[in-house]
């Protein structure tokens, strides 16, 4: 009897079935790795392709090379020479930073009403907002165009950011969905504490919504940085005022720049997005998201 | 609330006001404003010097038979019809390959992502480059294969296919909002499945598959509105890749490039209005445009629980 206690547990030999569902487990976790490898180099190879032209000489740029016989990082410095591209850039920040500023002074303090306070016609005018949001911005052009020529605004940025002052639908949209997450209790002990509705919202909610704010923020940041038809529309006419999205469309065809140039100011106008996707990828992935229907 | 005396209620009205004046304002002056007038134009004709004339219904009779018109339709529903359905299978896939990943799910997920942000008018620049025909890497890589490649951006039948590569190469936001919604499935929907003998194809169609359903819904939905406007990328692939000029005077002279095999809607109605000056007509087709984006958008409206306005709370 002792002797079968003694003997040691035996050793099932794994079945040829297991043996065989573990190595296709391997071989699937292989398959999907490689995969995700060969997309993620299709991803970036646009990019790294880039990069090297834009560090060629004009003459290399035109052949079929891959790689900078030399290595011309000073077509970075040489762009800024040869285009009008510090005036662009600036007017792109300009726009990009007042649009973004205004932008979150009037649709926050909006979708906060709109996921906290109660007044009648609230859901109606959720619903005009996201009708506003789906609205392709071809349908109302010719009429806002001629509002703003009346009033001798375009060659300028100005009929762009002035909208801005009077809430963005997308950034009203998402604030909303985002606040709706903050529980009421919060709001109700701001009240108590005799805080009225402002006071509510500037003490105790601003600092609970600062990534929905990030967020909203970041996607009219982008938004603004990348926007090609607002710009075209209203400064085609002044190219003082143009941005890089614009300035960039026509280096090559109207400028005679070499495409080096070209290419090189490409990289630079991706650039900022990317940096600034790293500090704030968290929020901008979470923005994203909230997006998305729920459910 | 009635036995609330009236001054507290016209307090409480006020401050809520004061929330919403901003937004009120911009609704009425940049989108009721100008959707009226857009829908009162198109019953005139007037260019930028003269005053609107009432010509009732001849603008919308001019649509029926206009050549430009009917090109530009065309290549918007090919649009519709390929470029959304490729984008959303293709970001559930990638999305789906991301929940199977064991290791660097969050290193991939950025890189998929990032070229969702770069600006449209730079990554179609840079996909002209990339596909140009002669010496681009694209077709120098498919030479060494022995394949010769097509000449893309310059082609009247590859044209559009290009800016579907271009489109996939942007796929990143969707695959974010599909990866939320994948992960979003109950993982013991998962393991029943798995109960029942299904392979991992079965628990994709019979479980994952219905369960993002509204994010699918939603996704053709913005996907169509998208299309509808596309204009950026069709515009600067064909100034770029015609070598025509792009801005001021001379922009829409290389819309549609090459034989108006990228000339979408939006661009025959930014030619109508701004090269042509024909502002009457340009609202007829700026309405037309309005009642198929919003016949869309209600069927949003009307299926998706999120949007209902209902506190989810």
């Amino acid at each position: 009897m002792t002797a079968v206690l003694e003997t040691p547990p035996t050793v099932v030999p794994s079945p040829p079935a297991a043996r065989r569902a573990r190595r296709q487990n391997r071989l699937a976790w292989i398959g999907r790795h490689s995969i995700a490898i060969a997309l993620a180099v299709m991803f970036l190879t646009p990019v790294v392709y880039l990069v090297l032209i834009s560090l060629m000489t004009s003459d290399q740029a035109l052949t079929s090379d891959y790689w900078p016989n030399s290595w011309h990082p000073e077509n970075y410095v040489r762009v800024f020479e040869v285009t009008p591209l510090p005036r662009y850039l600036l007017n792109t920040m300009l726009y990009a930073l007042t649009a973004t500023a205004l932008m979150l002074l009037s649709s926050v303090p909006a979708a906060y009403a709109l996921a906290k306070l109660r007044f009648r016609g609230r859901n109606l005018l959720f619903l005009v907002i996201i009708c506003v949001m789906m609205l392709p911005p071809q349908v109302v052009t010719v009429p806002l165009y001629l509002m703003w020529a009346r009033n001798g605004l375009t060659g300028s940025l100005w009929p762009l950011v002035i909208p801005t002052l009077f809430g963005d639908a997308f950034a009203i949209f998402l604030l909303r969905q985002f606040l709706l997450t903050i529980p009421q209790e919060y709001l109700d002990a701001a009240k108590v504490d005799g805080c009225g509705e402002w006071r509510t919202l500037i003490r105790v909610v601003l600092p609970m919504a600062r990534p929905g704010i990030a967020a909203a923020g970041l996607f009219q940041f982008f938004y603004c940085w990348n926007d090609y038809y607002g710009p075209l529309l209203y400064t085609s006419e002044n190219e003082q005022a143009w941005t890089l999205s614009l300035g960039l469309a026509s280096f090559h065809s109207v400028h005679h720049v070499d495409w080096n140039l070209v290419i090189a100011a490409t990289v630079l106008t991706m650039a900022p997005i990317i940096v600034v996707f790293f500090f704030a990828q968290r929020a901008f992935v979470q923005g994203v998201t909230l997006t998305g229907v729920k459910g | 609330m009635s036995a609330q005396p009236l001054a507290i209620r016209i307090r409480r009205h006020a401050t809520t006001l004061s929330f919403l004046a901003p937004a009120l304002i911009g609704i009425v002056v940049f989108f009721g404003y100008p959707l009226v007038s857009a829908v009162y134009f198109s019953f005139t004709k007037f260019d930028l010097l003269s005053t609107p004339q009432w010509v009732g219904l001849a603008n919308y009779r001019r649509m029926a038979d206009d050549p430009f018109l009917l090109q530009s339709v065309r290549n918007t529903l090919w649009m519709v019809a390929v470029f959304v359905p490729v984008r959303i299978v293709s970001a559930i896939g990638l999305a789906v390959l991301l929940t199977q990943l064991k290791r660097g799910a969050g290193f991939f997920r950025t890189i998929f992502f990032l070229p969702s942000l770069a600006p449209p008018v730079a990554a179609t620049i840079a996909f002209v480059y990339l596909l140009k025909p002669g010496t681009g890497p694209v077709n120098t890589a498919l030479a060494h294969l022995g394949i010769d490649g097509p000449l893309w951006f310059s082609s009247p039948e590859w044209a559009k296919p290009s800016l579907v590569l271009l489109g996939l190469w942007g796929i990143g936001d969707l695959m974010v909002i599909f990866l939320a919604g994948v992960l979003g499935v109950p993982t013991s929907l998962y393991e029943a499945a798995a109960l029942d003998g299904a392979n991992a194809w079965h628990r994709f169609r019979y479980v994952t598959l219905p369960t993002i359903r509204p994010v699918i819904l939603f996704a053709a939905v913005t996907g169509v509105i998208y299309t509808l406007q596309y204009f950026d990328q069709a515009a600067v692939a064909g100034s770029i890749a015609s070598g025509q000029a792009t801005t001021g005077g001379g922009i829409s002279q290389s819309f549609g490039f090459p034989e108006g095999s990228t000339f979408t809607y939006p661009l025959w109605l930014y030619t109508v209005g701004f090269r042509y000056h024909a502002l009457g007509y340009a609202n007829a087709l700026a309405v037309a445009l309005f009642a198929v984006a919003f016949a869309v958008t209600v069927i949003l409206l009307r299926r998706a629980k999120a949007f209902s306005g209902e506190e989810t709370s």
